[in-house]
């Protein structure tokens, strides 16, 4: 009974940890990049939809899944678009149009010519793909608040996470501020030629947008931002050489792996000191951080079967991928089939729609109504 | 404690120092308030104190800066940042995270604070300020008070043993600044926390300033007691320009010492000296019946009927977020209304075009910089159309061809927005809060020019939370609460019916009085 009423406080209204959303949305999408069945891309589309509108807050990020959508389906349209215009797909022929003529040197392009079913039909596909990988991260955004998920970064990367930080919040801002711009500029006379109009609006929106980035950083030095305990010379030097050994080995053991003909041992060695001397360089660079962290996000079982759910799925696709390689590339002239393990794995996806805790936000709103 | 020795500053690109051969100490536990007029360098000290000028400003700063004799003037603003908290003039633009209870904390985090000693502070700063309720709030969704009120908080939970505050209130409605002047003097009386604040309303802080520090505008800084200092200040609050002309010593600085002084002054009848108009002489102007405008499925303005007569100055009052910008953006026409009417010379300025509702209705906009985009004043005045010089002469003569607009003082600046408006003759002109920033002298100016307007037989609304400003320049009041107009009349009766948009003189002098001059009068004549 006690284990039972412990394990509901983990659902109690609060934000999820952001790491374990963008898990799942990693599973999703990664799921999504192993097929190009428009069902299966279809479906998962539809189950990352229910989770967001379930389990996202109030908060202005929350509001971006549109801009998400939108985005894909012009992913999609262009796709489409191209296929069109360079289209020589052998096939049914939907439209015959005439083919523009090219010169003998652009070899193996085709400009427009008839529209073929299976030639919208594999651009379609491709794009669909693309735009559902889109779909994805654009949920993780609108469910995991991007300047909680930083806190989790190493306290040595914690430079680059503000920085990134300050960048999410600079570009709804600079909407805002389009906005404000525009509507200013109609209230004046002035340039109306195509080039001088572009000057008006981006003219007061850059200085703007300097104005505000260097009210930010003035903030945010005087709050004591960038403090660094006083570490001796010495260390920080030794800091900056491991950063670049291990910048040097990940390089050549990468490429040592790609590259077929370089012996295997060496790869190996330079992969292993590449990343043993990262290790130690962030864990001295993180020491140099003073910070602590104020109501950490914890881990408790909600985050876990969330993170689950999306390794889970990814999982699937992975194994669609390999044993029912009709199933998760179908052809283009036939009908695309689904079997019971690819549609139950993607069907997964919705278990944070109910194990994840209610944002705290949206109570928040209904106990304020 | 703290302490300037010969702190002199030149900005970059100029030879002329804003600063010269400055002597400040600031004692433990006292609020200092730093005032002059625009343009003097308040900013620029208060910059010094934080560690943000030259860093973040450029320029040459020379002198020093002791903290209990050591010398700071090296150290850099984040190393300063558990001794001197500093809030600028926009605490939006300075907020790091995204709700109340983590901007609290951002600053101790930094610090590297315990999670222990962390969460005590954050409660106890939630219920110093009042804002224990808003704790999980979206710092966005939070009033104009309310986000300064946290900004305050967010240098609070370091316990520093200096807050700078940078005009903190320019941007408040009078209830929500006094709000936040009382939080200051909570600070300076329970904490014993020195303040050094910059501001242009005197009227609000000088009551409870223990010092004055004034910046005259040659470089130089008068410090001393406030009825000293305020004996010869170019800026003074009403009170104290009343008590200099009625020559009352020492200077009244709240409006209860001045009660009682006022007890002995007779004044004329006044009956004689209300300029009642006849506002029932239809003469143009603009008429809206009805409006109401929705965000999405909230209300922002809800069934509100407004007239502008030709010929008089409306203004337009009321909390930050009642809608006053947005009515002015409907009556303008750019905002789309849901239902309503607006009507002026027979035509609605929602149905035109962008330069045919130029015509009709002129608005300066609350970011007056967005309007301008050009390198140089004379540019501005030729895309502006034929007529913009010769108004922007008439409004604020002076101004060289060259300057760069961003270059312009407040006033300045304003004036020059407000020509590029006004090149087209409209009849109709609406104003967003163009005080925001400007001194006594420029709003005196100001409210000369809507004078010359309404001469010119326009019809004026203001949005304003400058009740001393709107005593003097306005003739007719409307107070918006929630989207709705709660009084609308003569300026006398409404600041007669709400305390809160009194100006000073009529909290002494009783409802009916409004600026020093009538005073003045009124006395003269007995």
């Amino acid at each position: 009974m006690r284990t039972l009423r412990r394990a509901a406080v983990a659902r109690l209204p609060r934000d999820l940890h952001p790491v374990a959303w963008w898990v799942w949305a990693i599973g999703m999408a990664a799921y999504a990049s192993f097929t190009t069945n428009p069902l299966l891309l279809l479906l998962l589309v539809g189950v990352v939809s229910v989770v967001v509108a379930a389990r996202r807050g109030e908060h202005p990020w929350a509001r971006s899944f549109r801009l998400y959508v939108g985005l894909a389906l012009f992913i999609v349209a262009t796709r489409v678009l191209f296929r069109v215009l360079l289209g020589a797909v052998p096939g049914h022929v939907l439209i015959d149009l005439p083919e523009v003529p090219l010169p003998d040197w652009v070899l193996g392009i085709r400009l427009l010519g008839p529209i073929t079913r299976e030639a919208l039909l594999a651009g379609l596909y491709d794009g669909m793909r693309l735009g559902a990988i889109v779909i994805c991260v654009g949920a993780a955004n609108a469910l995991a608040n991007p300047k909680r998920l930083l806190r989790s970064l190493p306290p040595a990367l914690y430079e680059v996470g503000t920085a990134v930080v300050v960048a999410v919040t600079v570009l709804p801002q600079l909407a805002e501020s389009v906005q404000r711009v525009r509507a200013a500029q109609r209230l004046r006379a002035g340039a109306t030629g195509k080039v001088k109009r572009l000057r008006r609006f981006l003219v007061p929106v850059l200085e703007d947008a300097l104005e505000r980035s260097m009210a930010l950083a003035a903030g945010m030095d005087t709050r004591g931002y960038g403090r660094t305990a006083g570490i001796p010379d010495a260390t920080r030097r030794i800091t900056s050489v491991l950063m670049l050994v291990s910048l040097v080995g990940l390089c050549v053991g990468v490429y040592a792996i790609l590259d077929g003909t370089t012996p295997g041992w060496l790869a190996a060695t330079m992969l292993v000191l590449g990343v043993g001397a990262a290790a130690g360089g962030l864990r001295l660079a993180g020491r140099r951080v003073t910070r602590t962290v104020y109501r950490p996000d914890r881990w408790r079982w909600p985050e876990i079967v969330v993170a689950l759910s999306g390794i889970a799925v990814g999982a699937v696709g992975w194994w669609i991928a390999r044993e029912q390689v009709p199933i998760a590339y179908p052809g283009v002239s036939t009908v695309p089939g689904v079997t019971l393990i690819a549609l139950a794995g993607v069907l997964i996806g919705l278990v944070p729609a109910v194990a994840a805790p209610v944002p705290a936000s949206l109570v928040q709103e209904e106990a304020a109504a | 404690m703290i302490e300037l020795r010969r702190i002199t500053f030149t900005p970059p690109d100029s030879s002329e120092q804003v600063l010269k051969d400055v002597d400040l100490t600031i004692e433990e536990g006292e609020l200092l308030l730093v005032s002059g007029p625009t343009g003097s360098g308040k900013s620029t000290l208060l910059g010094v104190l934080a560690g943000l000028v030259p860093r973040f400003s450029g320029g040459a700063l020379e002198g020093d800066l002791l903290l209990d004799g050591t010398s700071i003037i090296r150290t850099p603003p984040r190393e300063r940042a558990g001794i001197i908290g500093y809030v600028g003039q926009d605490p939006v633009a300075g907020f790091v995270t995204d709700t109340v209870e983590e901007e609290l904390a951002y600053g101790m985090e930094q610090l590297g604070l315990a999670p222990a000693t962390m969460r005590r502070r954050v409660e106890e700063t939630l219920d110093l300020l009042g804002i224990a309720d808003l704790r999980q709030r979206s710092l966005r969704t939070l009033s104009g008070g309310q986000q300064q009120r946290v900004a305050i908080g967010s240098v609070l939970t370091t316990h520093p043993r200096v807050v700078v505050l940078d005009e903190p209130t320019s941007a408040l409605d009078p209830t929500a600044a006094e709000d936040v002047l009382a939080t200051v003097t909570r600070l300076v009386h329970d904490l014993g926390t020195s303040v050094v604040l910059a501001e242009h309303r005197l009227e609000r802080v000088v009551p409870f300033a223990d010092r004055i520090a004034l910046l005259v505008g040659d470089g130089s800084v008068a410090v001393g007691d406030p009825a000293d200092i305020l004996e010869t200040s170019p800026i003074v609050p009403p009170l104290v320009e009343l008590g200099r002309e009625l020559g009352w010593s020492p200077l009244p600085l709240t409006v209860r010492d001045a009660r009682r002084r006022a007890r002995g002054v007779a004044l004329a009848d006044r009956v004689g000296h209300l300029d009642m108009l006849d506002t029932s002489l239809d003469t143009g102007g603009l008429s809206a019946r009805s409006l109401t405008v929705t965000r999405g499925r909230t209300p922002v303005l809800h069934d509100v009927s407004i007239d502008l007569p030709a010929g008089r100055v409306t203004a337009l009052m009321g909390r930050n977020g009642s809608g006053k910008s947005t009515l002015l953006w409907t009556l303008q026409g750019t905002q789309k209304r849901l239902t309503g009417s607006v009507d002026v010379d027979g035509q609605d300025p929602a149905t035109l075009d962008p330069d045919r509702r130029r015509e009709l209705v002129g608005l300066l906009p609350q970011t007056a910089a967005d309007l301008l985009y050009l390198e140089t004043v004379a540019e501005e005045c030729d895309a502006g159309g034929p007529r913009t010089r010769e108004i922007l002469d008439s409004l604020v003569p002076g101004i060289p061809d060259d300057q760069h607009p961003r270059d312009l003082s407040e006033g300045q600046r304003l004036a020059l927005a407000l020509s590029l408006i006004l090149s087209t003759d409209p009849p109709v002109v609406l104003l967003d809060e163009p005080t925001r920033g400007l001194d006594y002298a420029a709003k005196h100016a100001l409210s000369e020019i809507l004078r010359d307007l309404t001469r010119a037989g326009k019809a004026v609304l203001v949005a304003t939370h400058d009740v001393e400003f709107v005593a003097e320049a306005a003739d007719d009041v409307v107070v918006l609460a929630d989207g709705e107009v709660v009084s609308a009349g003569d300026v006398r009766s409404v600041t007669a019916e709400s305390p809160a948009f009194a100006p000073q003189v009529s909290k002494v002098f009783g409802p009916g009085w409004l600026h020093v001059r009538e005073i003045i009068e009124a006395v003269g004549e007995r």
